[in-house]
């Protein structure tokens, strides 16, 4: 099988930010690769260098065979691009939104109307496929642009953070889109912020952190790294957490963290419900009271902090962002 | 890329912001509203004070004689719209879209200054029917007429390129849009606009001579046959030779400009 993006030391320098230091990908033909970082950390500069919107200071890069840097017109025949923003034309309805982008792809008129109503049809957007853009909510915005990216086939698909500001049901059905396309045999790059996500979706991850690649492999090796399932709890009275600690890491794989202030407690454990009673049954025997207990799968940060030893930084940015686009 | 494909890539993203538009015509409202309003100022507020080159100040004379001055700065502002359009398509990242698609390069830019013509022709339609109100008369043949309106266009057009490069540089519609009026706006009345040369200052009136919005305006008067009896031969070679002298402004612009704009969209990134 060969490879559908291969990028080798990729560099991208901005005043005084390096953006990316030196990234390298590759993504064999028809599978999915799951970017994942913290805000940042270099996804979007990545996606627009393999996508020819932007050059990089070093580095080469090749999609479906093509060499980026050298040929770009060239690959854009054969990508599609849903970037971090829905780019869709507000003024105008879905319908003249994808027309349009199958006339730029030079299907030609027919070709581009029927491929449009299809596409319209294909993600539940039929009734509202004559209504201007601006009348859209922000997933079926997403589904506008992302449908934009699938009018020509393209045998590649760059996604960055198709899920970012969409809501439980719109995150739920882009999943199955991508996995649909997916088996389709369609190349995917996704980027997400999620493990959850890259773990469902992505064949393979690559973990960035600050332009640099700082872990890659299956979800199953990389969660092996982290340590699968966390249990969590919160004892009532901070003292005791010494004591509980005694008693629960034998049941852990990992080495705990204890937050005094939140009266908290965290494990890396494998084995799930098992683990959860047994570790309630010694909390009893020991008279020690929680507010909160709970199994939880590791997110970003659980992945940062077994990785690098910290948290992600950008928590704060995060939630600001989130809570932006929501808006 | 054929210079069919260019065209006709164009021309998908001509009719792109054709429908905007029509879908927003406050824009179109707003392009007309403070001209009529000028129209309407001049011609009945300082009118009667403003005397033509011809005679004294005659009210009726003063209208014919102020809407080729009009008609110029209306197009001329109406040629701004290149640059927040542009600005505001970097913004909202549908010129990311477009920089992903396989179509021809040059065709975002050329689809953009062709709706723009299509919105300066509404305009000149709009300002032609306010002037035909407060007494505006074309009084020269259908050809010589034609050319004026033509001569009109495509300065804006040649402008709009300009802008263009304008719109891709800076990232603001908002900015764009500021930008232009401080430039525009003095640039529209140091000249013979709304009155007449001879009542310039000295070095304020030189300016005005080799002013391209003077000459487009007087070339439209002269066309428009709205050059009031008597009046004495202009001064200065740019005057005396208004269609030249415009025409020349016009393909320096295009020809800087043009290839200026179209590098800027290639390398330019909107983040
Ligand atoms: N145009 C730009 N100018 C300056 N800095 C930039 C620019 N684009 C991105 N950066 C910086 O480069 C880094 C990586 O950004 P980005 O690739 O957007 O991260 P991510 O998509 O992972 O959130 C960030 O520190 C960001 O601030
Ligand atoms: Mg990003």
């Amino acid at each position: 099988m060969t490879d559908a993006i291969v990028a080798r030391g990729l560099v991208k320098k901005y005043k005084d930010v390096t953006a990316l230091d030196g990234v390298d990908l590759v993504v064999p033909t028809g599978s999915v690769l799951g970017l994942l970082g913290p805000n940042g950390a270099g996804k979007t500069t990545t996606v627009r260098i393999l996508t020819t919107l932007l050059r990089p200071d070093a580095g080469s890069a090749e999609v479906a065979g093509v060499d980026v840097l050298a040929r770009p017109s060239a690959v854009r025949r054969k990508i599609g691009l849903s970037g971090q923003y829905a780019a869709v034309d507000e003024y105008l309805t879905g319908y003249e939104n994808l027309e349009m982008v199958g006339r730029l792809y030079h299907l030609g008129r027919k070709r581009a109307q029927a491929r449009a109503r299809e596409l319209l049809a294909s993600f539940r957007l039929e009734d509202a496929a004559d209504r201007p853009a601006r009348t859209y909510s922000g997933g079926m915005r997403r589904r506008l642009d992302l449908a934009g990216a699938l009018v020509a086939d393209p045998p590649v698909l760059f996604l960055d953070e198709p899920t970012t500001g969409l809501d439980p049901r719109g995150r739920t059905d882009m999943w199955d889109v991508i996995q649909t396309l997916a088996k389709g045999g369609t190349t995917v790059m996704l980027t997400t912020q999620y493990l959850e996500e890259a773990d469902l979706l992505a064949d393979e991850i690559v973990v960035i952190d600050h332009g640099r690649v700082i872990a890659q492999g299956t979800s199953d090796e990389l969660k092996r790294q982290v340590g699968g399932e966390r249990l969590e709890l919160v004892v009532q009275d901070a003292t005791r957490l010494a004591r509980a600690r005694e008693v629960l890491e034998p049941l852990g794989v990992g080495t705990p963290t204890v937050d005094e202030g939140r009266r908290a407690f965290v494990m890396p454990v494998s084995g799930g419900p098992e683990v959860l009673s047994e570790a309630l049954r010694r909390l009893e025997a020991e008279q020690i009271g929680l507010d909160d207990v709970g199994l939880r799968r590791p997110t970003l940060d659980d992945v940062f902090l077994a990785l690098t030893g910290r948290a992600t930084q950008e928590d704060e940015n995060d939630q600001l962002e989130t809570s932006g686009a929501r808006r | 890329m054929s210079a069919l494909t260019v065209l006709s890539d164009a021309n998908v993203v001509a009719k792109r912001n054709i429908i905007k538009i029509k879908r927003v015509p406050d824009l179109l409202v707003f392009t007309t509203l403070s001209p009529i309003m000028f129209v309407l100022l001049f011609a009945y507020v300082f009118g009667g004070a403003i005397s033509v080159p011809g005679g004294d100040a005659d009210p009726e004379l003063y209208r014919e004689y102020l809407m080729a001055g009009i008609f110029a700065q209306t197009v001329i502002f109406g040629a701004t719209i290149t640059g927040a359009g542009l600005a505001e398509d970097v913004k909202k990242g549908i010129i990311d879209r477009f920089r992903s698609l396989p179509m021809a390069p040059s065709a975002v830019l050329t689809g953009r200054t062709l709706s723009d013509v299509v919105n300066n022709v509404l305009v000149l339609i709009v300002m032609s029917l306010t002037g035909l109100l407060v007494g505006w008369r074309i009084h020269t043949s259908f050809w010589e007429a034609a050319g004026g309106y033509l001569l009109l266009i495509l300065f804006a057009y040649s402008i709009s390129w300009v802008f263009a490069w304008i719109g891709m540089l800076v990232p603001s519609p908002e900015v764009v849009n500021n930008a232009s009026f401080i430039v525009i706006f003095p640039l529209t009345f140091i000249a013979n606009t709304f009155v007449p040369l001879e009542s310039l200052p000295g070095p304020l009136r030189t300016i005005a001579e080799w002013n391209p919005v003077s000459t487009v305006t007087q070339a439209a008067r002269e066309l428009f046959g709205n050059i009031p009896p008597g009046t004495p031969k202009p001064t200065g070679w740019p005057l005396q030779h208004p269609e030249l002298y415009t025409s020349i402004w016009v393909l320096v612009f295009l020809v800087v400009f043009v290839p200026v704009a179209n590098a800027q969209y290639r390398h330019s990134t909107s983040r």
